[in-house]
C-alpha cells in the first residue's frame, strides 16, 4: 500500500462548532434588539450608527492584522460582535465619528494590543464605551426621545428623588417592557433582548449561571438597600421593575456578562461573578454619579475574573470533586 | 429509575451503523504474522522460541517479563522467521516475534481442563495468568494482576464494561449479540475470585438487543445483573463506569479495588471463559473494520499477529482517497502512518476515514467557552491545562489537577477553536508522570 496516510493524536473527530459559529449565532441574537432600537429611534441616524460602528469594527481588526502580519482573523465574527455591542452601547444620537472612534479603541486598543482574540482581560465594546463616557460624557449622556430631549427612566427616578417629588412619577413600566424609551440604541427593549438571550440559551451558547445570578442578586439588592436609601419602601415592585428593564441591566446581563473571554472558566466562579455584578450595580446605581452603573460593574468585574477563578478551581473527579 | 451515568462527557455521532448488523466472519491469515512482544502494560515478555524453530498453534512463544507481564501464544503453525524490531499500531518499533504461516493450523493438544466446581481460585488465576490475557479493552493491563487484589473479599462488584462508547466500534456489541453466554459463562468464572462480589452488565442504552439478550441470560443468576446506562462517551472509561454503577469516584491515584470494583472487556471476559473453560489461550479477538474510507465494512474475529491489511483486504480494500486510518476508536485510537502493522491484544478496530477532519480544521485562539469544562468527566479545567502544557509549567499543571486527566479527547471534541487540548495535556502528563517517578 504505498498511499500517504495522515496521523495526528487523537481523537479524530470534532464536533461542527467553531469559534465563527458561536460568534454568528450572538449577532443573530442582537439583531432583535438592534432592530428594534433602530426603529426606536428612527427619527435618528441610529441605522448608519449601527452600521458605520460595526464596519469599522471589523475594519479595524483587518487593518491592523495586516500591518501586524499576523492571521486575519475577521471571519470569526468576533470584531463585528464587539462593533454591534458598542453601537447598540450609544446614545442614538451620538455623532458617527464618535462610534468609529469607540471602535478603533475597542478593537486596537482592549483586545489586538493584549494579543487579539481571547487575551483581553475586559469586553472591549464595554472598554470602549467608558472610554467614550469619560471622553464625550456630554454627547454620551444626553438622550432624545421622539424628537425631543429626554431623560432616560433612571434618571427620572433620580431626578424626582433630588427633587423630593415621589421617586416614581413619570415612570412606565410597560414602556421600559417595550422599550418606548429614552436610552441608547440596543437597551431599550427588554422583550427584544429576552428573546436574544433565548436565542442563545436555546443555542446551549450561554447559561444561566451569569446573567441568572447577577439579575437575582441585583433584584434583591436593589429591593432591599433601595427601598432603604431611595425611600421607595422595601421590594416595591414597580421601582425594582424600572431598575431591572432599565439602564442597560439586561443588555448588560444577558449579553456582556456573558462574555465567554471576560468572564471566569469555572462553574462556582462564574456564580461568584453573577453575585459580584449584581452587587457592584446595585451600589453604582444607588451611590455612583451616573443612573446607570451596569458598564463600570462588568469592566470592573472583569479585573478580578482571574482571582475569583484562582479561588473557585474545581476539585476533580474523585477528589472531593462534584460528581 | 433513570438511567445510570457520570457528569461531563460528549456526544458524537455514533457511526455503528456502518458495521452494526454484520455478523463476525472468521479470517485466516495468509502471510507472516507478527506477535510485538509488549502488547500490554508491564515488562515485554521474553522469547521462548529461536529463529528457524517450528511451532505449532497455542504454543507459548514468549513467557511473561514479570509480574506485570503476559505470555504470548503463536496463533498459527510455521516457522520462526525472525526476532526483530517492527512496526506497532501505535507506530513504534517494537522487538516482535517473525512467524510464517505454514497454513496448516496445527494445534498443540490443550490439557484437559478440571470443571470449574473443582477449581480453587489460586488454579483459576494462574489459568488466567498462563493464558496470557491482558484488557482488551485498549489498556492491556494483565488481567491476572487485575483479579489478584490485596483483599478479594472486600470486591463486591464486577463490572463487565460492555459500554462500547467509543463511537464507530461493533465488536463488543457483535460479541454480546452472538456469544452472549460465552460472556456470562466468563462472568461466572471471574465471580468464583470473589465471593462477597455482583457482576454487573454495565451496557448503554443504545444496545438494546444486547441487554435485552443479557437480561434473559441472566434472569435466573442471583449473583448477576444488567445494568442500563446512558449513550454517552466516555461511559465506558473506567472511572466513569464504576461512579455510573456504584456511585464510587476514585481518581489517578487509586484502583478500581479500592472502590471495591473489578472492571473487564466483553473481549476480555470471554478470554477468561476460552483460558479457564475450554484451556485454550488467548490468540484471537473480534475486531471492526469500518469507517467511510472502507469498502464494505464488518467485524471479523482474527488471530493476533495477522497483519491488518489483511483485514482491510478482507473489508473489500480502502476506498480511492481515503486519508486516515486509525487502530481503535475515533477518540482515542491512534492513527496509523502505515497499515503493515498487526493486531495485537489490544486491537479492537480498525477505523477508515475517508476525510481527516483533524487537518481540515486550523486552531485557533481559546476564547474561555468553557466547553471543555462542561465536557470533561475529570472535572478539570481542559483549557487552562493545555495553556500550561504549552508553556511547560509543570507546577502549575500539577496545581491545576493535570494528572487526573484520562485523555479521553472529549475536550478536544467540543472545543470550538479546535485547539489540540488533549495532545497538549497528554504529552506534558507524561513528562510530569515520568518526573514524578524519577523523584
Amino acid at each position: 500500500m504505498s498511499e500517504q496516510l495522515k496521523v495526528s493524536s487523537s481523537p479524530h473527530i470534532r464536533s461542527k462548532e467553531t469559534t465563527g459559529n458561536i460568534m454568528l449565532w450572538v449577532i443573530i441574537a442582537l439583531l432583535p434588539a438592534t432592530f428594534f432600537g433602530i426603529y426606536n429611534f428612527r427619527d435618528t441616524h441610529a441605522w448608519l450608527l449601527v452600521i458605520v460602528t460595526t464596519a469599522a469594527a471589523v475594519l479595524t481588526e483587518y487593518i491592523y492584522e495586516k500591518l501586524m502580519h499576523k492571521k486575519i482573523t475577521i471571519k470569526d465574527y468576533s470584531a463585528a460582535v464587539t462593533g454591534l455591542l458598542l453601537a447598540l452601547n450609544l446614545p442614538p444620537t451620538a455623532p458617527i465619528w464618535m462610534g468609529i472612534i469607540g471602535s478603533v479603541f475597542a478593537i486596537l486598543v482592549v483586545k489586538q494590543l493584549f494579543g487579539g482574540l481571547g487575551q483581553n482581560f475586559m469586553n472591549p465594546a464595554l472598554g470602549a464605551r467608558c472610554f467614550l463616557l469619560i471622553s464625550f460624557t456630554g454627547r454620551m449622556t444626553s438622550f432624545v426621545y421622539d424628537g425631543v430631549s429626554g431623560a432616560t427612566p433612571l434618571a427620572t427616578i433620580r431626578a424626582n428623588i433630588e427633587a423630593g417629588n415621589a421617586a416614581l412619577d413619570g415612570v412606565n413600566s410597560m414602556d421600559m417592557l417595550i422599550g418606548n424609551i429614552a436610552g441608547t440604541i440596543g437597551e431599550t427593549s427588554v422583550i427584544a433582548i429576552v428573546i436574544g438571550a433565548i436565542i442563545l440559551i436555546l443555542k446551549g451558547i450561554i447559561d444561566l449561571r451569569i446573567p441568572g445570578t447577577y439579575i437575582v442578586t441585583f433584584a434583591l439588592f436593589i429591593g432591599i438597600f433601595g427601598g432603604f436609601v431611595d425611600g421607595v419602601g422595601f421590594f416595591n415592585v414597580q421601582y425594582m421593575t424600572a431598575e431591572l428593564c432599565g439602564g442597560g441591566l439586561m443588555l448588560g446581563a444577558w449579553f456582556m456578562a456573558t462574555d465567554y473571554v471576560t468572564s471566569p472558566i469555572t462553574k462556582k466562579g462564574q456564580i461568584v461573578y453573577g453575585i459580584l455584578l449584581g452587587c457592584l450595580t446595585g451600589l453604582f446605581r444607588l451611590f455612583g454619579g451616573s443612573a446607570e452603573g451596569v458598564s463600570y460593574a462588568i469592566i470592573f468585574s472583569n479585573l478580578l475574573v482571574p482571582l475569583i477563578e484562582r479561588v473557585t478551581l474545581p476539585k476533580p473527579f474523585g477528589k472531593g470533586g462534584e460528581k | 429509575m433513570g438511567l445510570l451515568t457520570f457528569k461531563g462527557g460528549v456526544h458524537p455521532n455514533d457511526g455503528k451503523s456502518l458495521a452494526k448488523d454484520k455478523a463476525i466472519v472468521e479470517l485466516l491469515p495468509q502471510g507472516d504474522l507478527v506477535y510485538p512482544l509488549s502488547q500490554h502494560i508491564g515488562a515485554p515478555a521474553k522469547p521462548v522460541v529461536a529463529k528457524g524453530d517450528h511451532v505449532l498453534k497455542g504454543q507459548k512463544i514468549a513467557e511473561a517479563g514479570g509480574f506485570v507481564s503476559a505470555p504470548i501464544y503463536a496463533s498459527v503453525s510455521g516457522t520462526v522467521k525472525a526476532i526483530e524490531p517492527r512496526v506497532n499500531p501505535t507506530g513504534s518499533k517494537v522487538n516482535s516475534i517473525i512467524i510464517a504461516n505454514d497454513g496448516q493450523y496445527e494445534e498443540v493438544e490443550y490439557p484437559q481442563p478440571k470443571p470449574l466446581s473443582e477449581l480453587t481460585k489460586e488454579e483459576i488465576l494462574n489459568i488466567i495468568g498462563e493464558a496470557g490475557i491482558v484488557g482488551m479493552g485498549g489498556a492491556g493491563f494483565p488481567t491476572r494482576v487485575k483479579l489478584s487484589p490485596k483483599e478479594p473479599d472486600k470486591i463486591d462488584y464486577i463490572i463487565a464494561n460492555c459500554a462500547e462508547c467509543e463511537p464507530y466500534i461493533t465488536a463488543d456489541y457483535r460479541r454480546m449479540l452472538e456469544n452472549p453466554e460465552l460472556l456470562v459463562e466468563g462472568m461466572r468464572v471471574i465471580l468464583k475470585l470473589f465471593d462477597n462480589a455482583k457482576g454487573l452488565f454495565a451496557i448503554e442504552d443504545n444496545k438494546p438487543d444486547c441487554i435485552a439478550k443479557l437480561k434473559e441470560l441472566t434472569k435466573d443468576e442471583p449473583r448477576m445483573e444488567v445494568r442500563e446506562m446512558m449513550t454517552k462517551y466516555p461511559q465506558g472509561a473506567e472511572r466513569q463506569l464504576i461512579f455510573a454503577n456504584t456511585g464510587r469516584a476514585i481518581n489517578s491515584t487509586m484502583l478500581p479495588a479500592d472502590a471495591g470494583c473489578v472492571v473487564d472487556n466483553v473481549e476480555t471476559i470471554i478470554s477468561v471463559y476460552n483460558a479457564v473453560v475450554k484451556g485454550i489461550p488467548s490468540m484471537e479477538r473480534v475486531v471492526t473494520v469500518t469507517g467511510d474510507g472502507v469498502v464494505n465494512p464488518g467485524n471479523y474475529k482474527v488471530l493476533f499477529g495477522t497483519n491488518q491489511n489483511e483485514l482491510i483486504e478482507a473489508a473489500g480494500g480502502l476506498k480511492e482517497g481515503c486519508e486516515k486510518v486509525i487502530s481503535g476508536g475515533p477518540m482515542m485510537g491512534f492513527a496509523m502512518y502505515t497499515t503493515d502493522t498487526p493486531v495485537t491484544k489490544t486491537s479492537s478496530s480498525i477505523l477508515c476515514m475517508s476525510k481527516d477532519e483533524v487537518s481540515a480544521c486550523e486552531p485557533t485562539a481559546c476564547i474561555n467557552c468553557g466547553r471543555c469544562v462542561d465536557a470533561c468527566p475529570s472535572r478539570i479545567i481542559p483549557s487552562r491545562l493545555a495553556d500550561f502544557a504549552e508553556r511547560h509549567d509543570e507546577e502549575a499543571f500539577l496545581k491545576f489537577n493535570g494528572l487526573e486527566c484520562v485523555e479521553c479527547g472529549s475536550c478536544s471534541y467540543v472545543c470550538p477553536a479546535k485547539r489540540q487540548l488533549k495532545q497538549a495535556i497528554g504529552s506534558m502528563r507524561k513528562t510530569a508522570l515520568a518526573n514524578k517517578k524519577k523523584k
